[in-house]
């Protein structure tokens, strides 16, 4: 059923921190390799030893610069899969209905048993949140772990996705944004999250949260203490020793 | 967008195919017997070759026939019960001209029109894309429909209206080129956009995700030079539009130079519909800081 | 999850969303790096399915990086090798035969039998990233060779050496920020470093709670990229720019006094007579004890006399010689107009007034947001103490500081500064990971007496505490074939690798006759000059004969160094075999916590390969080593996991910790338990044992932290000491050098020594940069870690490849836009020894006077079972080829090694080229060596991991 549920009972997502993604990749392999053995088919890789590798993953960090005239340049990791939009144009173009999202969590799925590997989904997808695997030719996404998140097998706490769980920087957050209390609610209200291009009109669930402002030692951004607050003066090396013997004899 | 062969003959040869049955359906020429028989043979050969061609882009052709189920939603769905809707319809049509000499006139037109329905339809699946802005444009079906029209005037004999189409289809798609030109940049999506990072200063990709090729990339972000795409465009012009109406105008009507109309418009097409897709730029081509 | 789906009700597929996630988890310890985090291997039909963190595992706490996970991809490689091997081509080209097990061991002992009768220093074994250097060095000490070391030399000596003579251990991970309770972090010069989850969670910790971390690197990437404030620094000038925040504290008075006189030295009185043989060092009494000025009574008294409130501004004559404490001389030297900053701004590239801002934060967070734990604690003299009081400002360094040649002193720099803020072993500051803190007493020192067909005299490496203690024959030549522990670099506690094969190449000091090396990818990214390093290793005598004549090498996979090599010993994996982290060896103990891991085989080999550890034990047993055979002359191990359980290094304590004595109850002390490797097991891999509160902070003076450690066997006695802000053993060798003394340095030395051993911290410019036309070469030229990939192992590995394939070269937008430089170019790199070509990438996010890359992706053709034109081998490159383990001809003629003076660390960062445009030409950079035969078979085209497990 590719037309979209009218609301879902939950929204499923991630809450991504920017501020804190040192851009490890950790999340990116740790994805790999739970999905390659677990929903649908391998993520396989072509021309895996060779001169052009090239294989199928559903996390993955690029790395940015930005910079402006007046502020030394910034670097921002930033993790991408699928943001599980609330109107996710990948969902309805799909003429198989092999595309769906789930009315109970909104989790965006690809059945790949109806798949037919058109590749019109990945199309439709703003975020290359979708990449077709070469070797299935079925289309491939972020499952947000659906066969771990509910998975009576794997200790409550573990119940995250994989790449959640594995992040050493603890900068991926799992929850439901429905929820005002969730979290991911919470977090991402207070840290403004947002939108990745938001003018697509596909209303992601994922919501990203901004770099902090950074102190800023070429201009004159907002910075911890002023210089002046070094405070008394010992004297230099002529008035050290009388200081120091003051200091001493407060001690 | 990959200019990848199999969607371009998929959608050049469907739309010249529709747009012939069109004509024949709508009894531009009213031919009959073995005459109608190769016109008709003509059309689906080039539609049902389009369609086929088009199962070569899938990962997994034996699963097209769920391509069918989603008509609710899924442009791509509609097209392909139009095309086959349409392809009976005019089935019903043909047989009554070409073996009992009838003229069912309701069928005809029905299947003229589910025809250019699927020109449509086709037209849609591009327009629709709000990742390709240079697609999501009105123009779209509009350009597909003058392909159709005049490609299946040409191919049906139908002189004048196939000049008259002609210069409107290559104003049209003059106008398409130029105003695609811009369409992302009205679009309004940077990678500033993209990121959400536009307030830290001008973004730019310092380090790709993968050091090697991907999917998207293959994909989706498929680079033409400039100068390289403005020869393509006048090439296309040339070959789709001025040489047949020239051939047409200007010299004198037989089987062989209608041919060689007919082929240099298809020539012309292959290129413009190659520039439809290889010049056509996705929005996911910002996060790799390419377009 | 495949086969036919059922419907639910609104139509949507129903999904099994609980499938079995595997048959059973085994958990274990990663070697994807040597972080050594605990993962839980999920197992399916025998085969590894999963790898995940382990949540109790005191390093991780369940997470995983990138490696970790790809550990699957590791166990599975192409590129691993199958059976012993015996060389039959020429050196370098790769040909091999495969051979058993019995012939390899034939060979090994044909060759180190009779040797070790005759000369066992002609045997050199150095091992690399070794994660069993207890085992490894006691191997080489039984078997009597001194030339014995792991990489350290090459890697972070400056950081270890210097951290542990002032402070008794190093950041590394010997230690580690207070991350729950510090508010100011500064990190400088670290882009991955060993604790790489452990800095990535701290880091994380920091910004929940809102703590502030200033980058200090030339590179913004990585941790930097996260840091709230980026210092650009300049490379090699970071001692200049810690010395001026130190100058800004000592003259705004923010130092902690307190903390100074009562855990430091900073009291000690200092000879001042210039012309005694004592200039310069500690006055002491009878006991050899340190003297300070007691404030009360103006008398000299031992420093660690109960009660006394020591004097620091006072001084003290003795028979006309004036005695200073410590602290006056430190805050004479730092308060000179020198370290102003103004004066290194430029220098440094940091402005002035960011280097005083940031030494006033530094004080403010210090001193104005200091923190108290209501926790009442004993110190060593007896007294108590209600509460502890810390200062929530911490640092972390690593080689960013260290791999320069003025490192050492870079490193005590950052030390003094610490100390000066009180910040060391407090709360909210820097806190030691037992089984440090650790005083150099508790370390050995070096030795070197070699007796054929004997043992070496004791441990190879440790710490010198003057003169007496270097490597040196009786003519003062060097024992060691690294010229470890010489005058050239005397603290050399790690040895140096990079110089083994140069050294052995040019008969200097003498020649060698086997090299035997485990794990170190030598003649490729572990060497400075590759080029160059491959001639040495392939260059003949007249006789035909190999110059190095022959090499044994442990590897797992067909790396680099394994075409080089005459006797392969092919290694297990790491989910393949035991192992033991150790607390003899580089410890994984958490502040608050001691504990250790072993390794087991989750998997059973597949093929003809075994553990080199339990083959150095079948081999020592062979050769007859003392401690590896029985009376009898039979084997004492089994192999490696029968050592683990029952080797003791010292009555009670041997390789683990855990689960000792018979009952299995023994903490850090007790006899041999045969079950401790199967209680380590049930217990998840390892073994914890916490700290008790009070002795949670002020460890090295904290009598219930003492009394602790020598409970639990990581000493006998306690061991309280001082920090050293002054250090008294580099003032030793200074007077050497003065002319004091018997053990003197040679002519030509003296005045590095003097200029080099300060004994308080000092900055010289790189030694490179001096030596060349800097207007000539202009750039400085630096490797990063990708968190992502380790050294060379990684390129093998299908999935982290597709991460890192290739490693442009990262230009600052200031020169690439003065060479007119655009994406995809490329551009000639060179530097005073060579010339390389290389593909070019903009980074604005630079210190502008600087280019870097990615280290170890650029790969020899034919290697780690990659196609020849993987881009590993086309695009990749290294910037090892510009680097010379030799310093330019001074005029005299003589050249000194590319290290520090003090230490002999290798000085890969004071690298400095110039750049220019190149043609893209074949698109393919430079050098590129000759591929190498592979002596694996070619590697599957494509992968479908995890096909296996759907049913
Ligand atoms: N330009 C530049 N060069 C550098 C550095 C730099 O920063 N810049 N850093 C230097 C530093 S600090 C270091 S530590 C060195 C590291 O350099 P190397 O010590 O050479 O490190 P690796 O590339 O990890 O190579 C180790 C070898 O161990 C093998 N190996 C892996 N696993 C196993 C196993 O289980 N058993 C056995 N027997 N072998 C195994 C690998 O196949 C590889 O051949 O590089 C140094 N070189
Ligand atoms: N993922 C991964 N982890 C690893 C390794 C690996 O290969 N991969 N290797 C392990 C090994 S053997 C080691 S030794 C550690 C090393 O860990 P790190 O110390 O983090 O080593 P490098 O990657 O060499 O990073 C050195 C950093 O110092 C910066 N730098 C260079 N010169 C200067 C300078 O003069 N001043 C300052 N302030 N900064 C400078 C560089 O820009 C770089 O960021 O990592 C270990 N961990
Ligand atoms: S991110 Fe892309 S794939 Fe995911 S729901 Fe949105 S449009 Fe679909
Ligand atoms: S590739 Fe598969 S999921 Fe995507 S639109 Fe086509 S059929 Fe649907
Ligand atoms: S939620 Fe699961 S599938 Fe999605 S990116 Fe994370 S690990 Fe991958
Ligand atoms: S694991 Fe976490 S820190 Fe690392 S790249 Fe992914 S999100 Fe960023
Ligand atoms: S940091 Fe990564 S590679 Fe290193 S031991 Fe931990 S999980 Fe393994
Ligand atoms: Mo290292």
């Amino acid at each position: 059923m590719t037309s979209l549920p009218q609301s879902t009972q939950k929204k499923l997502g991630l809450a991504i921190d920017l501020d804190t993604c040192v851009g490890c990749h950790a999340c990116v392999i740790s994805c790999k390799e739970w999905n390659t053995s677990n929903y649908g088919s391998p993520l396989s890789d072509m021309d895996a030893y060779g001169a052009e590798p090239s294989g199928t993953f559903l996390n993955r960090i690029h790395t940015y610069e930005a910079k402006t005239l007046e502020r030394a340049a910034q670097v921002v990791h930033f993790p991408k899969s699928c943001l599980h939009c609330e109107d996710a144009p990948c969902v309805t173009v799909c003429p198989t209905g092999a595309s769906y999202k789930r009315s109970e969590d909104g989790i965006v799925l690809v059945n790949e048993d109806d798949c037919m590997g058109c590749g019109l989904c990945a199309w439709a997808c703003p975020y290359g949140a979708r990449e077709m695997d070469v070797a299935e030719g079925v289309m491939k996404k972020c499952t947000l772990c659906v066969d771990r998140i509910y998975n009576e097998n794997i200790p409550e706490e573990d119940r995250v996705p994989s790449c959640v769980r594995t992040c050493p920087a603890g900068a991926r957050h799992f929850g439901d944004f429905a929820d005002p209390d969730s979290n991911v609610s919470i977090l991402s209200a207070e840290r403004g999250g947002f939108a990745l291009m938001a003018e697509q009109g596909t209303n992601p669930v994922n919501r990203y949260l901004p770099p902090r402002p950074k102190a800023d030692i070429s201009g004159s951004g907002q910075i911890g203490v002023p210089a002046t607050a070094l405070g008394e003066e010992t004297g230099g090396a002529k008035g050290f020793l009388s200081w120091l013997d003051k200091a001493l004899e407060k001690i | 967008m990959h200019p990848a062969p199999s969607v371009i003959i998929f959608t050049a040869l469907s739309g010249l195919g529709f747009g012939l049955m069109a004509w024949l359906g709508f009894g531009l020429p009213a031919v009959s017997g073995w005459s109608a028989f190769t016109f008709f043979f003509v059309a689906y050969a080039l539609a049902v070759g389009g369609l086929v061609a088009s199962t070569f882009h899938l990962g997994n052709p034996k699963r097209a026939i769920k391509a069918f189920s989603q008509w609710r939603s899924s442009w791509l769905s509609r097209e392909g019960v139009l095309a086959i809707v349409s392809l009976l319809v005019i089935a019903v049509y043909a047989i009554g001209v070409i073996f009992l000499n009838q003229r069912w006139q309701i069928a005809g037109w029905a299947g003229a029109l589910l025809s250019l329905g699927t020109v449509f339809t086709t037209s849609m699946i591009y327009a629709q894309m709000k990742t390709v802005p240079r697609w999501n444009t009105p123009l779209t079906p509009v350009l597909f429909f003058l392909y159709a029209l005049a490609g299946g005037a040409l191919l049906a004999g139908q002189t004048g209206a196939a000049i008259m189409l002609l210069i409107v289809l290559c104003s049209v798609q003059v106008l398409a080129w130029v105003l695609g030109e811009n369409s992302f940049a009205r679009a309004g999506h940077t990678i500033e956009t993209a990121t959400g990072l536009g307030n830290l200063g001008r973004v730019r990709l310092l380090e790709s995700p993968h050091s090697g090729p991907n999917y998207l990339l293959k994909e989706m972000v498929y680079i033409v030079g400039r100068k390289h795409a403005h020869k393509l465009r006048v090439i296309a012009i040339f070959l789709m539009g001025l040489v047949p109406v020239a051939i047409l105008t200007l010299l004198p009507t037989n089987h062989y130079m209608a041919a060689i109309a007919v082929l240099s418009h298809m020539a012309g097409l292959f290129v413009s519909r190659w520039l439809f897709f290889a010049q056509a730029e996705h929005v996911v081509g910002l996060y790799y800081d390419k377009r | 999850m495949r086969g036919k789906i059922s419907m639910t009700a609104k139509g949507q597929p129903n999904l099994d969303v609980s499938p079995a996630v595997s048959d059973e988890i085994r958990k274990t310890t990663c070697y994807m790096c040597a972080c050594r985090c605990g993962i839980n291997v999920h197992m399916q039909d025998g085969r590894v399915k999963y790898i995940e963190g382990n949540k109790d595992h005191p390093v991780n706490r369940g997470v995983l990086c990138a490696k970790g996970s790809a550990g699957i991809m590791q166990h599975y490689s192409p590129a691993r090798l199958r059976a012993p091997m015996k060389r039959v081509g020429e050196r370098g080209s790769g040909e091999f035969e495969e051979i058993s097990w019995e012939e390899a061991f034939d060979i090994a002992t044909g060759w180190l039998g009779p040797l070790r009768e005759k000369s066992p220093e002609k045997m050199a074994f150095f091992t690399g990233r070794d994660q069993s250097q207890s085992m490894t060095g006691w191997w080489a000490q039984a078997y009597g060779t001194p030339n014995y070391a792991a990489h350290g030399g090459f890697c972070s000596v400056n950081m270890a050496t210097a951290g542990i003579y002032t402070m008794g251990g190093a950041f590394w991970e010997f230690g580690s920020p207070d991350w729950e309770r510090t508010k100011l972090f500064m990190i400088f010069g670290v882009a991955e470093d060993h604790d790489s989850n452990p800095i990535k969670m701290g880091l994380g910790r920091l910004k929940e709670r809102g703590a502030k971390i200033i980058g200090v690197n030339p590179v913004r990437s990585g941790y930097n990229a996260l840091a709230d404030e980026w210092v650009g620094i300049t490379p090699g000038t970071d001692g200049l720019f810690i010395l001026a925040l130190i100058h800004e504290l000592l003259k705004a008075g923010k130092v902690d006094l307190n903390y100074l006189m009562r855990y430091t030295n900073a009291p000690f009185l200092v000879n001042g007579d210039k012309s005694s043989p004592e200039h310069g060092l500690f006055l002491r009494d009878k006991n050899d004890k340190p003297l300070v000025l007691d404030r009360k009574t103006g008398k000299p008294v031992a420093f660690d006399k109960p009660g006394i409130k020591a004097d620091m501004a006072g001084t003290h004559k003795v028979k006309g010689i004036t005695h200073r404490p410590v602290f006056q001389l430190l805050a004479e030297k730092y308060l000179t107009d020198e370290h102003t900053p103004e004066a290194v701004a430029a220098r440094c590239g940091i402005e002035a007034k960011t280097i005083k801002r940031i030494a006033a934060e530094l004080a403010h967070v210090a001193f104005e947001e200091e923190i108290v734990i209501e926790r009442p604690w004993t110190d060593w003299k007896g007294e108590r103490h209600e509460k502890m009081v810390g200062r929530p400002v911490s640092f972390h360094a690593m080689r960013g500081i260290s791999a320069h040649s003025n490192g050492f002193q870079t490193c005590r720099a950052l030390h003094v500064l610490q100390i000066l803020l009180g910040s060391v072993e407090v709360p909210g500051g820097f806190r030691f990971k037992p089984t440090y803190p650790k005083p150099v007493e508790a370390h050995p020192r070096p030795h070197c007496k070699v007796t054929p067909g004997a043992p070496l005299d004791g441990p190879h490496l440790g710490y010198v505490r003057g003169p007496e203690d270097l490597c040196l024959s009786d003519s003062g030549e060097a024992v060691r074939i690294d010229k470890a522990f010489t005058w050239e670099n005397p603290m050399s506690a790690h040895g140096l690798m990079h110089m083994v094969i140069s050294n052995a190449h040019a008969g200097d000091p003498y020649k060698i006759d086997t090299l035997f090396m485990y794990m170190a990818n030598m003649s490729w990214n572990s060497s400075m000059n590759s080029s160059k390093v491959m001639e040495m290793l392939t260059d003949k005598d007249e006789s035909g004969e190999y110059l190095i004549p022959r090499i044994i090498y442990s590897d797992a996979y067909s790396s680099e160094m394994v075409a080089f090599a005459d006797l392969i010993l092919p290694d297990t994996t790491y989910l393949e075999r035991h192992d033991c982290i150790s607390l003899l060896d580089r410890p994984i103990c958490e502040a608050d916590a001691l504990a250790d891991a072993i390794r087991w085989p989750v998997v059973e080999p597949d093929r003809d390969v075994r553990c080199f550890q339990s083959v150095l034990i079948e081999l020592g047993a062979r050769l007859g080593l003392p401690g590896m055979v029985n009376e009898d002359g039979s084997a004492k191990y089994k192999d490696y996991a029968d050592y683990i359980q029952n080797h003791e290094r010292r009555p009670g304590v041997g390789p683990l910790a855990g689960f000792r004595g018979k009952d299995g109850k023994g903490k850090g002390r007790g006899e041999p338990n045969p079950k401790q490797i199967e209680a380590y097991i049930k217990n998840g891999g390892f073994w914890i044992e916490h700290i008790p509160e009070e002795a949670a902070f002020f460890k090295p003076w904290n009598k219930a932290y003492q009394d602790w450690a020598v409970e639990r066997g990581l000493y006998d006695s306690p061991q309280p000491y001082v920090f050293q802000l002054y250090l008294e053993p580099l003032r030793k060798f200074q007077l050497a050098a003065e002319g004091h003394g018997k053990i003197r340095p040679p002519e030509h030395l003296r005045q590095q020594i003097k200029d080099s051993m300060d004994p308080l911290p000092v900055w010289w410019a790189p030694f490179e940069e001096n030596a060349i036309d800097t207007e000539e070469y202009p750039l400085h030229a630096l490797t990063q870690r990708p968190a992502a990939m380790y050294h060379s192992w990684g390129s093998q590995n299908a999935w982290l490849r597709q991460i890192h394939g290739t490693n442009p070269l990262y230009v600052s937008g200031e020169i690439f836009a003065e060479h007119g430089f655009k994406e995809g170019d490329w551009a000639w790199l060179t530097s005073r020894h060579g010339k390389i070509k290389v593909p070019v990438a903009k980074m604005d996010a630079l210190n502008a006077k600087t280019v870097w890359t990615w280290n170890a992706i650029g790969k020899r053709s034919g290697a780690w079972a990659l196609d020849e034109k993987a881009p590993e081998a086309t695009k990749g490159f290294l910037l090892n080829h510009l680097i010379s383990e030799l310093l330019p001809p001074r005029e005299n003629g003589m050249r000194w090694s590319n290290s520090d003076p003090v230490t002999g660390q290798a000085a890969w960062f004071d690298l400095r080229v110039k750049i220019e445009k190149a043609g893209a030409g074949d698109g393919v950079s430079q050098p590129h060596m000759e591929p190498q035969k592979s002596p694996v078979p070619p590697a599957p085209q494509n992968l479908t991991y995890g096909e296996e497990f759907k049913k």
